[in-house]
């Protein structure tokens, strides 16, 4: 079994008479990116502001690999702190220091490295994070999401191991937000560190977690895979899953997963038991080079989202989006040869009307000097209603064709 | 039975009393006790490395930003004294000691005193707000979580500027003064320009230049714990929070200062005279 990177055993914190924490126990695994989740005002940043040391337990145990953090000798808990970086729900920038000044004083006051690397690596996380024009700003200059992007760029300039995130796509509109989660799972996959967020984003912050921590009343009231938490019966559980039901995914406007697998359950379980049914996976894909701007690829999935909606809605079809760039689209009880007619129909319709809306996006958020390529796949299945929806995703998702590309190369315009 | 309970209501009041000053001693000596220690750590931090930079930058702002003030203050301080001392020295027909009287007075008394009153409302108050400001918005715990020392970052250097900047200022000060009462006795009132500068520099003995300056240093280190203190734990403030915490941190941090200058003004001179 996987020891857990940080544990807390019976941890209990209290701030005078109310309890804020009480008898938490939880896991938290290497490389992964935990979500914790609950409603406001149930301990989520005094859980985060334990593990980087900021408040100490009233009672129980922190460990860091198998060992208590309290029993750590000063270089131990040195090199541990190294190892972690934290992003303030309020940003907690200086107000003093220019956006380069902030992100610089991380290198600048705790390393020996020169300017020039410094600026370097400062620039770097400027440009990932679209401040390259902010950079001689001061924070009161700045809007609140770009506020929210400087504090990001400050916890990641230093490399860290461990990343706490308090809130990081609070005030965002839905395309940064998604950038800004989506920035979250690129770097752990780049870098390979291990990813603490607390947020309210539901569900946009289940597609890039890979466990999910539910704190309630100052209790984990459960903590596994998203997966896992929907198949729970919990008082709680349900209560939360409840009020959940009415978000929608804020950056296409279609179903959340959750409410999408709900209906899915409804229309195939009502004397139908094994009804036929198309499956159509869309992906969203920009090439190699332009990996580092998410921008047009949200946007990208904001307008095709918004046209799968326009014209699979009316006809009964309903959609979710799956993983970062992915949008699943069923079609109850259609044969596949009807719904590969719908689909070369919509193929179409995406020509017609949201490559211009991407070409423009595109000019408008990019820019003329900047040129790559999006595409958009679709793939078609057909399967039976007692089958996995994630098996027949899968099976889609391997039938994929190329329905849409928008390419800058050819004149500047979408082709 | 009435006389019984109209006892025990002394009794309570006694009781609640000195429960009160009790209570209030012991927090005033914990106060005390945190500040001394916080000094200490701050002090010992100063020598730290990065943080010659940060130093010039408190140095600029403590002792450059406010030399005009305190050229000004010195100035019209100068005057005033050259002025009041002529009408009382011409009494007793000792007005060629003018130079003298106003020069040890300036250098052993109003200088060190008015020049770190004039430092604590210019530049202690800000250091009060812009601290407390750092803990409101969790600016300190995030130089926390990056590793970086609060104490180190913020507190050493305004401390290490203020033990530059006040004996310079004062030094400026006492100068600035020396000429304002040249400038009333001499120029305005005639007394002799020989008679002023030969006072000055027959009556004031270098052991008044080290006790002006022994004074300023104490206020330096007095006026900047006091306000770094006061800002620092804003958060710890009973009596109010956010906004309204900062504001009754700086106003503390100004009051105390002034006060403990004049009384460690008064302990000072005893033990050097």
């Amino acid at each position: 079994m996987q020891t857990p990177l940080i544990e807390f055993r019976n941890v209990s914190k209290r701030f005078d008479d109310h309890t804020v924490l009480d008898n938490v126990n939880l896991e938290i695994f290497e490389n992964q990116i935990t979500t914790i989740i609950g409603k406001s005002g149930t301990g989520k940043s005094v859980l985060l502001k334990h593990i980087i040391g900021l408040l100490s337990p009233d009672e129980g145990t922190i460990l860091f690999r198998g060992k208590p953090v309290h029993e750590m000798k000063k270089a131990e808990w040195d090199v541990y702190r190294s190892r972690i970086s934290y992003m303030f729900q309020n940003n907690a920038l200086f107000d003093s220091l220019t956006v380069f000044e902030n992100i610089a004083l991380p290198l600048r006051q705790t390393t020996n490295l020169r300017n020039r690397e410094i600026m370097r690596k400062v620039m770097m996380r400027a440009q990932q994070t679209e401040l390259f024009d902010a950079i001689r700003k001061y924070p009161a200059e700045l809007s609140g999401g770009m506020q929210k992007r400087v504090a990001l760029a400050r916890a990641l300039v230093t490399d860290p191991a461990i990343v706490l995130f308090d809130e990081p796509t609070t005030g965002q509109d839905p395309i940064r937000k998604n950038t800004i989660l989506s920035m979250i799972a690129h770097y752990r996959r780049q870098f390979g560190f291990t990813a603490i967020l607390i947020s309210h984003d539901i569900p946009d912050v289940f597609f890039i977690s890979d466990r999910i921590i539910l704190l309630w009343d100052g209790t984990v009231a459960f903590q596994g895979s998203y997966e896992e938490s929907t198949q729970l019966n919990h008082p709680m559980i349900d209560e939360f899953m409840r009020s959940l039901e009415g978000f929608q995914d804020k950056l296409t406007g279609l179903l959340s997963k959750q409410v999408f697998k709900t209906r899915y359950a409804m229309t195939f379980h009502r004397g139908h038991i094994d009804a036929t049914v198309s499956a159509i996976l869309f992906t969203v894909g920009v090439d190699l080079h332009a990996e580092s701007y998410d921008a047009p690829l949200f946007e990208t999935l904001r307008i095709l989202g918004e046209n799968i909606n326009d014209y699979f809605a009316p006809l009964g079809g309903f959609s979710a989006r799956h993983g970062r760039s992915q949008i699943l689209t069923v079609l109850p009880r259609v044969p596949i040869a009807d719904a590969g007619g719908l689909l070369d129909s919509f193929a179409e319709l995406l020509q017609e009307r949201a490559l211009p809306e991407i070409e423009e996006m595109v000019q408008r958020s990019v820019g003329d000097d900047r040129c790559f390529t999006i595409f958009i796949k679709a793939g078609i299945m057909e399967g039976s209603s007692s089958e996995d929806l994630d098996a027949l995703m899968s099976r889609a998702g391997s039938n994929q064709r190329t329905v849409a590309v928008y390419n800058c190369e050819r004149g500047g315009r979408a082709a | 039975m009435m006389l019984r309970s109209g006892r025990m209501k002394t009794e309570k009041y006694l009781q609640l009393f000195f429960s009160a000053i009790g209570k209030a001693t012991l927090e005033l000596i914990r106060n005390l006790g945190a500040m001394a220690l916080f000094f200490a750590e701050a002090v010992c931090k100063i020598f730290r490395p990065k943080q010659f930079r940060e130093i010039i930058h408190q140095v600029f702002y403590i002792g450059a930003k406010s030399t005009n003030i305190v050229l000004l203050i010195g100035l019209f301080t100068g005057m005033v004294l050259g002025l009041q001392l002529y009408y009382t020295l011409i009494k007793f027909g000792s007005e060629g000691v003018l130079g003298s009287v106003v020069s040890l007075a300036l250098i052993r008394e109003l200088g060190p005193v008015l020049t770190a009153i004039m430092i604590t409302a210019r530049a202690g108050s800000s250091m009060a707000a812009e601290i407390g400001i750092l803990r409101i918005s969790e600016q300190i715990d995030a130089l926390y979580t990056m590793r970086i020392d609060p104490v180190r970052y913020i507190v050493s250097p305004r401390i290490a500027a203020s033990i530059i900047s006040f004996p310079l200022l004062t030094a400026f000060f006492d100068l600035i003064g020396i000429l304002g009462g040249y400038l009333t006795g001499v120029l305005l009132l005639g007394v002799n320009e020989g008679a002023y500068f030969y006072r000055v520099q027959a009556y004031v003995e270098m052991k008044d230049i080290t006790g002006g300056f022994i004074k300023s240093l104490v206020f330096a280190m007095l006026v900047s714990t006091i306000c770094c203190f006061q800002g620092f734990f804003t958060n710890k403030r009973s009596d109010g929070y956010g906004a309204r915490s900062v504001s009754l941190s700086t106003t503390a941090a100004v009051v105390l200062s002034c006060v403990m200058i004049l009384v460690s003004d008064y302990v000072v001179t005893s033990l050097l005279m």
